[in-house]
């Protein structure tokens, strides 16, 4: 593998790296024919991150030809090549990725001004393909705006504010942040702001809706769409399904996949929707075999053994890709472990359940499989209550 | 009990926010009292608070210029609420341009004080923001512990240097001990002194000048004083710090009245806005 970005790319390559930095530890480099995918994905897969730079942002592309190469590598060593942005900005006149096959090492070479070259070697492990399953298009709901305005929208929550619920309807956006402790909820503030569909380039809602979803990774897309200048947009379903916030342009698709709480009777403090009854605990589906096969269905590329953020199950034999399981994966709290958490939660209704993004396995030689897997694959939408495999709408 | 009010002013908006500010830096939590002239942020000296004392009077028509109130009573038209200034503080942060800003008690969840701005927008509908901030109302058997303190029977009263002055040095004697004695006599004159085992920091401050108190007041006991004698309270440096690192805007007179070895009180006037606060001594 061999590329070359210059001038102001190289800014905006690692404006996308401090970016993917907001989600995960860990950055998954992809060439592709289709461009060079940067991707990352939190510890509990509730969100996901991928910066598609197409080979006309390059000044040179190439990828490797034969087996198609994936790896991963610590975040924190490729930001480190890229730190300063302001000296980047000034400095750096083209960047260039190589990839050393022999020694496992990509090469980020920066060429800078009067003729002054740094050279970092990172070594990189083997992965397998990361790559969450939605379809953008097939959402009900889609919003669009100048990054600005979400800017303006977030500044008025505190930093340490942890999710933020977005509703919608016909022709008004409310953005609240949410409270999800019990204890909290009465003396916690609650700050509510209202937009009128005016303000979006684009506004199509179908019926009302509300998500509930992590702040912080929106607002890490909204560093980078700000610094572009490009608008973002939003594709989200009914709460429960994945939330996918885009920007793209000519050179670069990116797309961000956050997990959307499942549970949203903690929505009644906002007296705007109608109150909806507390759902009785859903049996807890942990141990089935359903997280089996899901979990195997992340292995089956040909190049890697189990990724390390997997957590280790004995895996089966059967690789899957037909069926996916619809399973709501409870979020990791504090490290403890899932078992733990049902046996103490049985009282009440669990108060966060972040479903999981679905992950599908990509054949790797044929990128045109990869297009009609995700089709087929459609996005989580069923019910998290029920437990038996629900079919896809 | 009814409560709105409404401000439409920029620079009233900026003052208030302002004030907010002040008080949210000096204490975690404080009653609002809500009177048909006035507001008032008051910590009664309680042990809770370390026994430090504040009153804050504000004239609400300085600020507001939509201002209704219903009290708990006819015969006691007033309300009090307990508040953490810290949220009213940051929902007043972010609505510093909005083009109008409504405060109202409301029962939401639990009783709120719900601050409503609209902010400006390029289309024809604003944004609106509406922040809800949990209070406890105070009932009216409580409402006596939050009169408005006596001045005490002073020993000397004297105006402040410059607060920033006074801030650095406090800074650095705070490194130093956790006690700090302020003295001053009616020469004008005023030494904040630290004292350790190992080191003593005097910073010594002259012509300051004395307010005069005038007939009332305890004139009785500083009109017989020597002006050279010095008056002295010794208090936790923490809290003169806390006092001093709030204080966003200069005030237009700022002075100290010293009760020997009881009490520090230290008294702000703004155009507007009145701050007192007491520091009581420590052995």
């Amino acid at each position: 593998m061999d590329c070359v970005v210059t001038g102001g790319n190289v800014k905006v390559l690692a404006k996308a790296i401090h970016s993917l930095s907001r989600i995960g530890d860990e950055l998954y480099l992809e060439p592709q024919e289709d461009g060079l995918a940067l991707r990352s994905v939190n510890s509990s897969r509730s969100a996901y991150a991928c910066f598609l730079f197409s080979p006309l942002f390059f000044s040179r592309y190439t990828i490797p030809l034969g087996h198609a190469f994936r790896c991963k590598m610590a975040i924190k060593c490729v930001q480190a090549v890229f730190r300063s942005l302001s000296s980047l900005e000034k400095t750096v006149e083209k960047c260039h990725i190589e990839l050393d096959g022999e020694k496992s090492r990509l090469t980020f070479t920066l060429h800078c001004k009067h003729g002054l070259l740094k050279t970092h070697n990172l070594s990189f492990q083997d992965s397998e393909s990361l790559q969450a399953v939605f379809d953008k298009e097939s959402c009900a709901n889609m919003l669009r705006a100048q990054p600005r305005l979400l800017v303006d929208t977030v500044l008025h929550f505190p930093p340490s504010l942890e999710e933020v619920s977005v509703s919608v309807s016909g022709e008004r956006v409310w953005f609240r942040n949410h409270v999800d402790d019990e204890a909290e909820q009465s003396k916690a503030m609650l700050t509510e702001l209202c937009l009128s569909s005016d303000e979006f380039d684009h506004f199509a809602v179908g019926a009302q809706t509300s998500i509930t979803f992590c702040l912080k990774e929106l607002r890490g897309l909204l560093v980078f769409a700000e610094s572009t200048g490009l608008p973002v947009s939003m594709y989200f379903d009914e709460s429960g399904s994945p939330v996918v916030l885009s920007v793209t342009d000519s050179v670069l698709e990116v797309n961000f996949v956050l997990a959307t709480l499942s549970d949203d009777s903690n929505l009644c403090n906002h007296n705007n929707n109608t109150k909806r009854a507390r759902s009785p605990p859903p049996p807890d589906d942990f141990m089935t075999d359903d997280i089996d096969s899901y979990l195997i269905a992340m292995e089956t590329s040909e190049l890697a053994g189990p990724s390390d953020a997997l957590a280790p199950r004995s895996p089966s034999p059967n690789h899957t890709l037909t069926t996916p399981p619809s399973v709501a994966m409870r979020r990791l709290e504090r490290g403890e472990e899932e078992e733990e958490e049902d046996t103490e939660d049985t009282e009440r209704p669990p108060n966060k359940k972040f479903r999981s993004l679905f992950f599908g396995s990509v054949c790797p030689s044929d990128s045109q499989l990869t297009n009609q897997t995700i089709k087929s694959q459609e996005v989580l939408a069923s019910d998290s209550e029920d437990d038996t495999q629900a079919s896809l709408p | 009990m009814k409560f709105r009010a409404k401000i439409i002013d920029v620079g009233c908006l900026n003052h208030f926010t302002r004030v907010v500010n002040t008080i949210s830096k000096l204490t975690k939590t404080c009653i609002l009292r809500l009177t048909p002239n006035n507001l008032y942020f008051v910590l009664s000296g309680k042990v809770a608070s370390g026994g430090v004392g504040m009153w804050c009077e504000l004239s609400q028509a300085n600020f507001f210029d939509e201002y209704q109130l219903e009290g708990v009573a006819p015969d006691a038209n007033e309300i009090c609420l307990e508040v953490t200034p810290e949220n009213l503080s940051r929902a007043l942060r972010t609505s510093q341009n909005a083009k109008c800003v409504k405060i109202k008690l409301t029962k939401k969840h639990c009783p709120c004080l719900t601050l409503v701005a609209e902010l400006p927008t390029l289309s024809s509908v604003s944004r609106v923001v509406t922040h809800d901030i949990p209070v406890d109302v105070i009932p009216r058997r409580l409402w006596h512990d939050f009169k408005e303190p006596r001045m005490p029977d002073f020993d000397v009263s004297i105006y402040l240097p410059p607060l920033k002055t006074m801030k650095n040095v406090v800074d650095r004697m705070k490194n130093l001990s956790n006690f700090l004695v302020m003295e001053a006599n009616l020469n004008g004159e005023m030494n904040l002194k630290i004292e350790t085992d190992l080191v003593s920091v005097t910073t010594h401050f002259k012509d300051l000048g004395n307010p005069p108190w005038g007939d009332d007041g305890s004139q009785g006991r500083s009109r017989s004083r020597d002006p050279e004698v010095m008056a002295h309270t010794r208090v936790d440096i923490r809290k003169l710090q806390q006092f001093l690192m709030g204080q966003q805007v200069n005030p237009s007179k700022a002075m100290c009245n010293i009760v020997h070895k009881r009490i520090i009180h230290l008294i702000l006037l703004h155009e507007d806005v009145s701050l007192q606060y007491f520091i009581p001594a420590v052995a």
